[in-house]
């Protein structure tokens, strides 16, 4: 995995594992959507500053946009009652950038509302995909996760 | 009284309204959450007139949504 380094890293970024079939898994579904951005929830554990992402979840883009998304809030309502039945935790959201590389952009930060959650980002840009993990502070502070697939 | 939020319990001394039920819940922005009342979704315009009672369920999400510029 190519890792992009044009977002200053957290003095202690939190590391996030992610399943190498997960990761596959999310490459996959996202190219069956281009042109349309792909998008969904990560759900998991988290302990000691590590996050383990345990299931990723798959939902609507009600934008259906190629440049936007928006998950369906029933959807998002569904998955986490899920989690929560299945004792894991909602740890972000994950959504693809089907044409541009794999940082947040302007819209990304300023709808960035929850500092808790980590923002991953899955770039299609040029063929070969990227993906990183964001915390995102203040809808504008932007600090890259140390992203670990296993 | 007690309310569940989020599979929680969270315990408030009388009967409010969302808007003041989503500050002593810490969302951190209520303005973008989506919230559902016993599994019913509440537009934000109700939320002054909406009040959470004893044994209630309140879900909150932040809406989650970007793009790509």
């Amino acid at each position: 995995m190519r890792v992009e380094e044009n977002e200053r890293q957290a003095a202690k970024p939190n590391i996030v594992w992610l399943k190498l079939s997960d990761y596959l898994a999310m490459v996959r579904h996202a190219r069956k959507l281009v042109p349309i951005e792909d998008c969904g929830l990560l759900a998991g554990t988290e302990k000691d500053g590590v996050r383990t992402v345990e299931q990723v979840f798959y939902l609507t883009n009600v934008d259906h946009s190629a440049e936007h998304f928006a998950l369906d809030p029933a959807e998002q309502f569904a998955a986490v009652k899920e989690m929560r039945a299945k004792g894991l935790k909602l740890l972000g959201n994950w959504h693809s950038h089907p044409a541009s590389p794999s940082r947040p952009s302007e819209e990304d930060k300023r709808l960035a509302f929850d500092s808790k959650a980590s923002y991953f980002i899955l770039s299609l840009n040029g063929g070969e995909p990227v993906l990183s993990s964001f915390h995102i502070e203040k809808q504008s502070d932007v600090s890259k996760e140390d992203l670990r697939i296993r | 009284m007690t309310v569940t939020v989020n599979g929680e319990p969270l315990e408030i001394e009388k009967s409010i309204n969302l808007t003041e039920f989503l500050q002593v819940a810490k969302a951190e922005q209520p303005e973008y959450v989506t919230v559902q009342l016993n599994g019913e979704f509440v537009d934000h315009a109700g939320f002054d007139k909406t009040f959470v009672k004893d044994g209630d369920t309140v879900e909150f999400l932040y809406f989650m949504g970007g793009g790509a510029r």
